[in-house]
C-alpha cells in the first residue's frame, strides 16, 4: 500500500486547513486510509499553522521528526522552522521567489505564490498556487492534479466563483512550474 | 450512507452521539472541543432529526440542560473544554451521586500542551474527584465508537459518564464509514422521586455508598476492559497507554521491530480502571511502562511503585504533550535499546499569533492605552486576550476575572490610600459566560473601574458560535446593555472602536466618571472580520505616503500585521494580501501619512 507523510505548514489565515483537508479527501476517493492533525485556536490567529497528514496504514496522527516524505510551506520562513520533520530523502515545496535558506540538498520546488496570487487578485489562494507546483512534480504525492482537481471540484461545487478562482490559481501553480522549466 | 468520509475527532464523536439516539446535547464553545456541537447540528440538519441542540451561556448551564433531559429518560451529552469541567463541576459532582435515567456523556476535551488553554489539567481526576467512569479514546473512529459504549455503560449502571478526547483526537481527521442512526423512539418521562432527586444529606450518604458499589461494578465490565493491541507479544515487560499516547506508542513499537516482543495494552476506562486487569497484569510482567496523557491516573490505580514506570515514578515527564518523539524514546529506553534522536528543531522561530488585520479590538486597547496610560488593564479570555502584545492587557486568570479582578485592584490601592484608574477588558460572550455576577458584586461592593466590553457579537476564537445577543431563528436575543443596567450601573455607553478618535474619547468619558462615581461600562461594537455572516464594512485602501517618517508608531504600538516596515527604505509599507481596509491606521500614525480611498464593500 502507499504510505506518506506529509507536513504543511503556514500562518494562520492563509488555508493551510484547506489544502490538508483536500489531500485527505483525495486520499480516501482513492480508497487509502488517511489521518490528519489540524491546528485550531490561537495559533489560527496569524500564528503558526502546521498540519500532518499521514496517507496508508498508520495509527497515530502526528509525523514524527525525521520522518516526512514532503513538506508545502506556504511562508519560506516555515520551511526552515519544519525542516527537522523531514526525512533525509524529503522535499520542500514553497511560496518563496527564491531558494531558501538551510534546506540542504533536499529537492525545493520553489514559487512565488504570493506575487502570483495578488497578479490574480486573489489573496487567498497562496494554498492552492502552491499545492499546484507540487503537484507540477511528477511522483512527489500520493496523488497527481487531476486526482486533487476532482475533489477541489466536488468541495467547492456549491460556490461556483469560488470554484473558477480556485482552479484557476491551482492551475498557476502548476504552469508556474512548467513556465519555469522546472 | 456507504462512503468513508473525513471526519474530524469532534464530528465523529457528534456523529456516535446522534448515531446512538442523542436527543439534546449542550456544550459552551472552547478549543479543543468547539466543533463537537456544531457537528451535532449538522448531523441533525443533515437527518432531520428532532432534537435539542444549544449553545448555551455557560458550561455549568449546559450540564444542568442535559442532565435533566436525562432525568427524565432521554439520551443526552454535554461537551467542554476541561477548564469548562472546572465551572461544570458543581452540578457533575452531584449529578454523579443521583445518578441518570436516560444515558448521559459528559465530554471534556483535555488539551496537554498546553495549545490553547490555562492550563494542563486532566479531566480524569476530575472524574475520579466526581467518582463517575471514564472513557479515553486514541482517534476520531474511537471517540465514534466510545460514545456507543459511554451511554450503554451509563444507562446499565444510571451513572454520568465522562468521555475525554485530548486535541490530538479532537482536531484529528480520519476516513471513517458512518452508521444509521438508532432512533429510540424515547418521550420525556420524568418520574418524581423527590428523595432521590432532591435528596437531603442523610440521604445523600447513602447515595455515596451506591455510588461506590457502582463504582466497584463498572470495575468489572466486560466492554470497557483494557485491550491487548499485540496478542501474539510476549515479554517480560509491557506497555500500559492510553488515548493517543496508545496510538502513537503502537505505531512506534512497529518501527522499532517491538510489535511481537512487547506487550501493549490499550486502557479504554482510564477510571476505575478494571480490577482483573490490575491483578493479572502486576502478576505477569515484571516491569510495566505507562503512558498516559497528563496525569499518573491510570498508574496510581497500579499499586506497585517498585515495577510501574511513568509520571509518578519519573519515568514520564508530568508536563508538556507526551509527543511520539517523546515516546519513542522512553519506549526504546524501556526496552532497552540503543536510541539516537534523528532531528531536533531549530531552538527558536516561529511567530506568536495576533490580533487578525482590521480587528477592532486592537482599535480598542489603542483607545484604552491612550484614555487611560498609566491604567492597570485586568483582562480576559478570547481573541482579546492578544491584547497582550499590545500592552492592553496586564492579567488573564480565567472566563469573567477581569471584572472580579478590576473590582479586587480597586479594593486593594483603596486600602492602600490609594487610586488607579483600572480599564478591564471582556468580550460579548465572556461576559454573558460569567462576567454578570462580578459585576453585580463590583457596584454593590462600591468598586470604581471602567469596563470595556468588546462586542463583536460572536464567539470569535472558537469560530463564532453566536452569543445570546444574537436574534436567530427561534430564540429572543437578550441584549448587552440592558443587562449591565439591570446591574446597577449608573454609566454604560456604546461606541464603535473603529472610529478612533470618537471611542478614545468615549473611554476617557468612562474614565473620569469611573474616578468620581463608580463603575463604568462602555460597550465597544463592532463586528468580527472572520465572522462571516456578517455584511462586510465598506473598504478602504489605505497607501503609506512619502511623508512617512518610519517611526514606528502604526507597527510597534498599534501593530497592524498588515503595516510592514521596510528596513531598506525606512518606511513602512501595507501588505494588501492581508490588509482588511478598516482604515484605523489613518488615525493612529502621528505625521498623517497613512491616507485611505472609499472603495466599494
Ligand atoms: S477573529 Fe475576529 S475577534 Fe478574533 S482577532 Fe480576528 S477579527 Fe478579531
Ligand atoms: S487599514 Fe490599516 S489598520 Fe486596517 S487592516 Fe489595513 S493596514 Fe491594518
Amino acid at each position: 500500500m502507499i504510505s506518506q507523510q506529509l507536513i504543511l505548514s503556514g500562518v494562520g489565515g492563509q488555508g493551510i486547513l484547506f489544502i490538508t483537508r483536500l489531500l485527505a479527501e483525495t486520499a480516501i476517493a482513492k480508497g487509502l486510509p488517511v489521518m490528519t492533525s489540524e491546528t485550531h485556536g490561537m495559533a489560527q490567529r496569524g500564528g503558526i499553522v502546521i498540519s500532518h497528514l499521514k496517507v496508508g496504514g498508520f495509527s497515530s496522527p502526528l509525523v514524527r521528526p525525521g520522518r516526512a516524505d514532503g513538506m508545502i510551506a506556504l511562508k519560506p520562513e516555515n520551511a526552515l522552522l519544519h525542516r527537522h520533520f523531514l526525512a533525509d530523502s524529503g522535499w520542500i515545496g514553497v511560496n518563496a521567489s527564491s531558494l531558501p535558506e538551510g534546506r540542504g540538498d533536499l529537492p525545493v520546488f520553489p514559487v512565488p505564490a504570493d506575487s502570483l496570487a495578488l497578479e490574480m487578485k486573489a489573496p487567498r489562494s497562496v494554498n492552492l498556487i502552491v499545492l499546484g507546483r507540487v503537484l507540477a512534480e511528477a511522483g512527489r504525492l500520493f496523488c497527481d492534479f487531476e486526482d486533487v482537481r476532482l475533489i477541489l471540484e466536488k468541495k467547492l461545487a456549491t460556490k461556483p466563483s469560488l470554484l473558477q478562482s480556485s482552479l484557476e490559481a491551482f492551475r498557476a501553480g502548476a504552469d508556474f512550474a512548467q513556465r519555469a522549466g522546472c | 450512507m456507504s462512503e468513508r468520509i473525513l471526519m474530524q475527532g469532534n464530528e465523529a464523536m457528534a456523529r456516535g452521539l446522534v448515531e446512538n439516539g442523542c436527543i439534546v446535547a449542550t456544550s459552551y464553545p472552547g478549543t479543543p472541543a468547539s466543533e463537537i456541537l456544531s457537528s451535532v447540528m449538522a448531523w441533525q440538519k443533515a437527518e432531520g432529526l428532532a432534537m435539542h441542540v444549544e449553545w448555551a451561556i455557560n458550561e455549568k448551564v449546559a450540564l444542568e440542560i442535559a442532565y435533566t433531559a436525562s432525568q427524565s429518560g432521554l439520551r443526552s451529552a454535554v461537551a467542554m473544554k476541561q477548564v469548562g469541567l472546572n465551572v461544570a463541576s458543581d452540578p457533575l459532582l452531584s449529578a454523579a451521586y443521583l445518578g441518570v435515567t436516560g444515558g448521559f456523556i459528559v465530554i471534556s476535551a483535555d488539551d496537554p500542551g498546553p495549545h490553547s488553554s490555562q492550563t494542563e489539567q486532566d479531566s480524569r481526576l476530575l472524574a475520579m474527584l466526581a467518582k463517575i467512569p471514564v472513557l479515553d479514546p486514541g482517534s476520531p473512529a474511537q471517540a465514534r465508537e466510545f460514545t456507543a459504549l459511554a451511554f450503554e455503560l451509563s444507562e446499565a449502571f444510571q451513572v454520568p459518564v465522562l468521555l475525554r478526547p485530548t486535541t490530538r483526537v479532537c482536531h484529528a481527521c480520519q476516513d471513517i464509514l458512518p452508521a444509521e442512526v438508532n432512533k429510540l423512539q424515547r418521550k420525556a418521562d420524568f418520574r418524581k422521586d423527590p428523595a432521590r432527586w432532591a435528596a437531603t444529606p442523610n440521604f445523600r450518604y447513602r447515595l455515596h455508598l451506591d455510588l461506590n458499589r457502582k463504582l466497584a461494578d463498572i470495575a468489572a465490565h466486560e466492554p470497557t476492559a483494557p485491550r491487548l493491541l499485540n496478542p501474539g507479544a510476549a515479554s517480560s515487560r509491557a506497555v500500559v497507554a492510553s488515548g493517543v499516547a496508545a496510538a502513537h506508542a503502537r505505531e512506534i513499537l512497529e518501527n522499532l521491530g517491538l510489535w511481537d516482543g512487547l506487550p501493549l495494552f490499550q486502557v479504554i476506562q482510564p477510571y476505575p480502571l478494571h480490577d482483573t486487569f490490575v491483578r493479572n497484569i502486576l502478576d505477569t510482567y515484571e516491569e510495566i511502562l505507562v503512558l498516559e496523557e497528563t496525569a499518573g491516573v491510570i498508574e496510581l490505580q497500579l499499586r506497585d511503585r517498585a515495577r510501574v514506570r511513568g509520571k509518578v515514578s519519573g519515568a514520564v515527564p508530568e508536563a508538556g504533550e507526551l509527543l511520539p518523539e517523546l515516546i519513542e524514546h522512553i519506549v526504546a529506553e524501556f526496552a532497552g535499546m540503543p536510541f539516537d534522536p534523528v532531528s531536533t528543531p531549530p531552538a527558536s522561530g516561529g511567530r506568536r499569533p495576533t490580533l487578525c488585520p482590521g480587528c477592532p479590538h486592537r482599535a480598542s486597547f489603542y483607545a484604552i492605552k491612550k484614555a487611560a496610560p498609566k491604567g492597570i488593564y485586568p483582562s480576559d479570555i478570547g481573541c482579546y486576550t492578544l491584547g497582550l502584545n499590545l500592552g492592553g492587557v496586564d492579567t488573564v486568570l480565567c472566563m469573567g476575572a477581569s471584572v472580579s479582578q478590576a473590582a479586587g485592584f480597586h479594593q486593594t490601592y483603596r486600602v492602600s490610600g490609594e487610586q488607579r484608574d483600572v480599564v478591564a477588558t471582556i468580550g460579548d460572550s465572556t461576559f454573558f459566560h460569567s462576567g454578570i455576577p462580578p459585576l453585580i458584586d463590583a457596584v454593590s461592593q462600591g468598586a470604581k473601574f471602567v469596563l470595556v466590553i468588546l462586542d463583536n457579537s460572536t464567539t470569535a476564537m472558537t469560530g463564532n458560535q453566536p452569543t445570546p445577543a444574537v436574534p436567530l431563528p427561534g430564540r429572543v436575543p437578550v441584549a448587552i446593555a440592558p443587562v449591565v443596567e439591570g446591574c446597577g450601573v449608573r454609566f454604560c455607553k456604546t461606541g464603535d472602536p473603529l472610529d478612533l478618535p470618537g471611542f478614545t474619547h468615549l473611554v476617557g468619558e468612562a474614565v473620569e466618571f469611573a474616578r468620581n462615581e463608580g463603575v463604568a461600562v462602555v460597550i465597544a461594537k463592532s463586528p468580527c472580520l472572520v465572522d462571516r455572516t456578517r455584511p462586510r464594512l465598506p473598504r478602504r485602501q489605505v497607501e503609506v505616503s512619502e511623508t512617512c517618517t518610519g517611526c514606528r508608531v502604526c507597527t510597534s504600538q498599534f501593530e497592524c500585521p498588515a503595516l510592514v516596515y521596510d528596513g531598506n527604505t525606512k518606511k513602512v509599507t501595507v501588505d494588501l494580501l492581508i490588509c482588511s481596509g478598516c482604515g484605523v491606521c489613518i488615525d493612529v500614525c502621528p505625521s498623517r501619512s497613512i491616507t485611505g480611498r472609499e472603495e466599494g464593500p
